[in-house]
């Protein structure tokens, strides 16, 4: 559905040039989920907008369902669909005269562009809004007229760009069950940005970590955290077990580390399948004469993914930006 | 091309919506050029002396350039609509469509022109009890080459909302700087012939200049008026160089 090579975008700002995509190879396959997940400027919103024709790269070459984005660009659009950051409905329009003039700009006839129309806003819990001015709108109204409207013409791949930022996690979670509604009934494809970790984590079906313009990984968020990251399991013992305890710990985990409290000492170490783990290092601690006072697995997050990629904190990152 | 068609049609008729939605702001765009008509009108014909408008009626001299006037200020203001879908987002959607990009800008150029056909009725209507003498095959002609007019005026607005688009403030003080000289400059509101030399001379650079020149001969009948060609070329540059412009743009518009 999707293939890249050597893409590439430079803007040039007061005479200095910014690569904010490096050259990067991205494959999707049809019917694929897929998130690129990065903190903000890592090049993502840019990369979706050479993908959507919006922006001309600099140089490389790109495949979006069928077409080349540099010489058929006109192609692409026509089989694309595309919910950018903004408000897609104009302010001053009634919602039911967007959602029909979408179609129509898609090459739909008045009267299937009407019934199509009629069908989403169905779907997407809008029937009562369509004599509405879109500028009377809630966020989350707009949000879901802007799926609407790129659903209009049935598009098989689907672009959104950070779909959820600004919203409260109850239309959040209401834009998702949109979403995955949508993977669920029909075959689209969808690609999106995202720098809530969250829904990159629970929705995608792989991920695209992006920074500084560059892919630095490439998987399903479960191998991400397994092959990046892993979990770590932590056990509180007595300062004098402290040495007994690492053997121990250290049989089957790697990357230890301690922390010591006023009396007792916490070992760290990370382990493959670390909820299954657990029980098997109590007994056997138990069974050398520890005796453990606390223990705790931590799953990880894509977050410590990133960190163990970059040596940075996505979660701090995306803050600072808001 | 049949699709261009379609394209156009379907962006004028989105365009358009917002006319027919809302017709307050039709009935508001009517006052408009009956203001200017009924005030200004009564003021010149009392401080131009007739031989500086050919010995014409004033009415019959002045009512053309009021109808280009009104084409002028909402042709040339149509970029502001287009800078306000740029900031909320609804334009990028357009741009993601496979719409033909020209056909966004002539459709939205045709929006200012509808009403233009509606204005220039009334003003008509409301004139001839007063001495306007209509000549409806002219004046539909004198609109058609406004509408060439218009579509042009149209692009350039839309290209200056474009390069304005990160200093909105920027869009009207360019937009203003130049329309009144424009305007002042064609002899629409006051006969360049009353004034000195070198505002004739820069009159004749304004290709304002020609269009009004040629209304004003196609309003009182005749057809024969060399103005009328020069006016066609003008209308027929403005209208090719200003799409290619905007298209120019448009492209340009989301880097």
């Amino acid at each position: 559905m999707i293939h890249t090579e050597r893409l590439t975008r430079h803007f040039v700002s007061k005479k200095e040039t910014i690569e904010a995509v490096k050259g990067v190879d991205i494959d999707v396959a049809a019917g694929e989920l897929v998130a690129f997940l990065g903190p903000n400027g890592a090049g993502k919103s840019t990369t979706l907008r050479m993908l959507t024709t919006l922006l001309p790269p600099t140089s490389g070459k790109a495949w979006v369902a069928g077409a080349s984005i540099t010489t058929e660009p006109a192609l692409v659009r026509s089989r694309i669909g595309y919910i950018g950051q903004g408000d897609g409905a104009g302010h001053g329009f009634r919602v039911m005269d967007e959602l029909v003039t979408q179609g129509r700009f898609y090459g739909m006839n008045a009267s299937d562009s009407h019934t199509r129309a009629k069908e989403l806003t169905k779907t997407l819990d809008l029937t009562s809004l369509e004599k509405r001015r879109v500028s009377t709108l809630s966020g989350g109204q707009r949000r879901r007229l802007d799926i609407a409207l790129g659903l209009m013409h049935r598009p098989g791949l689907l672009f959104l760009d950070e779909p959820s930022t600004g919203m409260d996690p109850h239309n959040r979670a209401n834009l998702w069950e949109h979403i995955d509604a949508l993977r669920d009934r029909q075959e689209t494809t969808i690609v999106l940005t995202t720098h809530y970790l969250e829904e990159a984590d629970f929705h995608a079906e792989r991920v695209l970590v992006i920074d500084h313009g560059e892919i630095i990984a490439n998987d399903t968020a479960a191998n991400l955290k397994a092959t990046l990251a892993g979990d770590r399991i932590a056990v509180t013992v007595d300062g004098s077990d402290l040495a007994a305890a690492s053997a121990v710990v250290a049989t089957r985990g790697s990357d230890l580390t301690t922390s010591n409290g006023s009396r007792e000492v916490t070992i760290a170490g990370r382990f493959d399948q670390g909820t299954r783990m657990l029980p098997w290092l109590l007994r056997e601690l138990d069974h050398v004469g520890v005796d453990v006072r606390a223990a705790d697995v931590r799953v990880p997050t894509l977050d410590d993914v990133f960190l163990s990629l970059t040596g940075r904190s996505l979660r701090e990152e995306s803050e600072v930006a808001v | 091309m049949s699709a261009m068609v379609a394209d156009t049609r379907a962006v004028f008729q989105r365009e358009m919506s917002l006319v027919l939605r809302d017709p307050f702001s039709v009935i508001f765009s009517l006052v408009q050029p009956l203001v200017f008509l009924g005030l200004f009108g009564p003021l010149l014909a009392g401080s131009v002396d007739p031989a500086a408008i050919g010995g014409a009626s004033p009415l019959q001299w002045f009512l053309p350039g009021v109808i280009v006037m009104i084409c002028l200020f909402g042709t040339s203001a149509t970029g502001s609509n287009l800078l306000f879908e740029i900031m909320t987002g609804s334009y990028e959607r357009i741009l993601a469509s496979p719409l033909h990009r020209s056909s966004i800008l002539i459709g939205k150029a045709l929006k200012e022109l509808a009403p233009l056909i509606v204005q220039a009725a009334l003003v008509v209507l409301v004139s001839i009890p007063f001495g306007f003498k209509l000549y409806p095959v002219h004046v539909l002609a004198g609109l058609l080459l406004l509408g060439v007019f218009g579509v042009g005026m149209g692009a350039f607005s839309n290209a200056l909302a474009i390069a304005a688009r990160k200093r909105e403030w920027m869009f009207w003080a360019v937009q203003q700087s130049l329309l009144f000289p424009l305007l002042i400059l064609s002899g629409m509101m006051l006969p360049l012939e009353a004034g000195p030399r070198w505002i004739q001379v820069l009159g004749m650079f304004n290709p304002l200049t020609y269009i009004v020149d040629a209304e004003r001969a196609l309003f009182s009948g005749s057809f024969s008026d060399p103005a009328i060609g020069w006016a066609v070329l003008a209308a027929v540059l403005t209208c090719a160089v200003g799409l290619w412009v905007g298209v120019k743009q448009v492209a340009r518009s989301t880097t």
